[in-house]
């Protein structure tokens, strides 16, 4: 079954700003589902479609089989969103922002105040909860909207740019709560600048750019597609220039660090062998970039090499 | 259409608006019922025991009705018009927006709390007036459905209001250069027979003026207009202005991209 299906999906704002040119992708029920792309790609027009924010040029979208033209209320009570910019009122307490939030959904309130209290807990705001939300930190008014999104216990839970300024503490702790709602059979779709966090959470991912796809497939294939990684390696010794190392692309760094591009499929342990026999001695390797970051990069940056006039 | 789901989505509206407007007291309560008391000082104690008595009425009881229903209409508009662009600007209307709520219940909602307050500050407005002069509801009936309609009529012209608003100042402009002199000449003060012909028939386009002079038919007894105009003029205002809210919530005018 699919969670969200959406079929040439477009948008052109009366400015004449073509925001979406046709977007087609399915999200397969309980997957963990990366949306991804440059600023001003065309995702959260999209996400503001599929949640009736905004209204779209043409296309169809249908959640959980509901269509949002025929059938907008059922397609609504399987929806929970977490927007980007924090849109809480600030003036109302943390516990009634989820209590009332309930209530839209038609949850009755003595259920409103249980699941308040597990969902609060569980993000670790039960104790803010006769708290204003303006009297809360940036991650804590994250962390209330991400309550406030699954107080109906949605099938589908869209989170954009859930993590943005929140210490990596708090942010780790928010992809466990993620991964455990998911284990639960949520769905989530996920959108977000930090790619470690996608290529650590999503099994799936799409890639848009200027309002098309560009990319959409299992995690695991996107990053296989990757033909070159670039590592850092931290040298026991100082060296004073980069080693010549036959088949390998070398850059000295500093005087403890080289950087070394590799081609997909290549073997690791020549380059060793190389830099052993030269008298290089390593004692750590890390990716340069993470994986899905350099095949992002690749992509939009390829994209745009493409474009006519590029090349000046 | 899910009527449960919708019915707990209009409590939850209404509740919410009921603790905003009590959170605030200081600006939703108190400024009306210090106005309406020196209006009631000024105009009724101190200028009306120089004008003498209106329509067989001495000038205080005259205008005390007229005090009430100006306090009911502009705090009904008031109140939905800051608490829903409120939600607009900062955003968290999006909360409703997202929810399966249909938009007659979010309109329903916010109508209810202005009137909620209106009724609320024309309550008080009418203790207060007690202690300047004597009241006795002639027409119960006609005293309380007219301040309902009424209250109605001002709550949905301030969910347009909010809905059409771009910035703050555009709040205050309906209210200044329209509402406010609406009512000062919807026979608030005065009843029309004293004005020249001319204006009497101006006057009786001022839909506000058959709110007062009803609602001053069913606390005094005396009035201006037909009461059954009143009741046409009033209702129709309600199903032209509800009609309009729905056009433009289902539009997502001023809400959706």
């Amino acid at each position: 079954m699919h969670a969200l299906s959406i079929r040439d999906l477009r948008k052109t704002y009366p400015n004449g700003v073509e925001a979406l040119k046709g977007i087609d992708f399915t999200v397969d029920a309980g997957d963990f589902y990366a949306l991804l792309g440059p600023n001003g790609a065309g995702k959260t027009t999209a996400i503001g479609i599929i949640c009736s924010l905004t209204q779209k040029s043409s296309g169809s979208v249908e959640i959980f089989g509901h269509s949002i033209d025929r059938e907008l209320e059922a397609a609504k009570s399987c929806l929970g969103l977490v927007p980007q910019e924090v849109n809480l009122n600030l003036f109302d307490t943390v516990l009634n922002i989820v209590v009332n939030q309930a209530g839209y959904y038609g949850i009755p309130r003595r259920l409103a105040h249980e699941r308040a209290e597990k969902y609060l807990t569980a993000l670790r705001l039960w104790d803010k909860r006769s708290e204003p939300a303006r009297n809360l930190s940036g991650g804590m008014k994250r962390r209330l909207m991400i309550a406030r999104a699954l107080i109906h216990e949605p099938k589908l839970l869209i989170l954009d740019e859930p993590t943005a300024g929140v210490d990596i503490e708090i942010r780790r702790s928010m992809w466990e709560f993620m991964r455990e709602i998911n284990r639960a059979g949520t769905t989530i779709i996920l959108t977000t600048h930090y790619l470690e966090e996608a290529e650590s959470l999503c099994r799936h991912v799409a890639i848009i750019d200027e309002g098309t796809i560009i990319e959409n497939a299992s995690m695991s294939s996107v990053l296989r597609k990757l033909q070159r990684e670039v590592f850092v390696l931290s040298l026991r010794d100082a060296v004073s220039e980069a080693p010549q190392l036959d088949g390998f692309e070398v850059t000295r760094i500093d005087e403890c660090e080289l950087e070394v591009a590799i081609d997909a499929g290549k073997d690791l342990n020549r380059l060793f062998a190389a830099l052993s026999a030269q008298g290089i001695s390593v004692i750590s390797l890390r990716n340069k970039a993470n994986r899905l970051e350099e095949m992002f990069m690749g992509l939009v940056e390829g994209k745009q090499a493409t474009r006519p006039g590029a090349a000046a | 259409m899910n009527i449960a789901l919708n019915w707990v989505g209009l409590r939850t509206i209404v509740i919410k608006e009921i603790v905003r407007v009590l959170r605030i007291w200081v600006q939703t309560i108190v400024p009306p019922a210090i106005t309406m008391t020196l209006y009631f000082i000024i105009f009724g104690n101190l200028i009306g025991s120089r004008i003498g008595p209106m329509d067989g009425y001495d000038y205080m009881q005259y205008i005390a009705p007229g005090l009430i229903m100006m306090s009911v209409i502009t705090n009904s508009y008031g109140n939905v018009v800051s608490s829903f662009f409120g939600a607009k600007f900062a955003r968290h209307v999006e909360e409703m927006l997202v929810s399966p709520m249909s938009n007659a219940t979010i309109i329903l909602g916010h109508v209810a709390g202005g009137v909620i307050r209106g009724l609320l500050v024309g309550a008080l407005v009418t203790v207060i007036a007690l202690f300047f002069t004597e009241l006795r509801i002639e027409h119960p009936l006609v005293t309380f459905s007219m301040v309902l309609l009424s209250s109605t009529v001002f709550a949905l012209a301030g969910f347009i209001n909010a809905m059409f608003a771009r910035k703050f100042d555009d709040i205050s402009i309906i209210p200044t250069f329209v509402l406010t002199p609406l009512t000062y000449l919807g026979g608030v003060f005065y009843s029309i027979s004293l004005l020249p012909e001319f204006w009497q028939k101006v006057s009786l386009a001022n839909p506000i003026l058959y709110m007062v002079n009803a609602f001053r038919y069913g606390i005094l007894g005396t009035s201006d207009i037909t009461i059954t105009h009143a009741y046409v003029i009033v209702l129709l205002f309600v199903a032209i202005l509800f009609s309009t809210c729905m056009l433009l919530m289902n539009r997502g005018v001023g809400i959706r991209g």
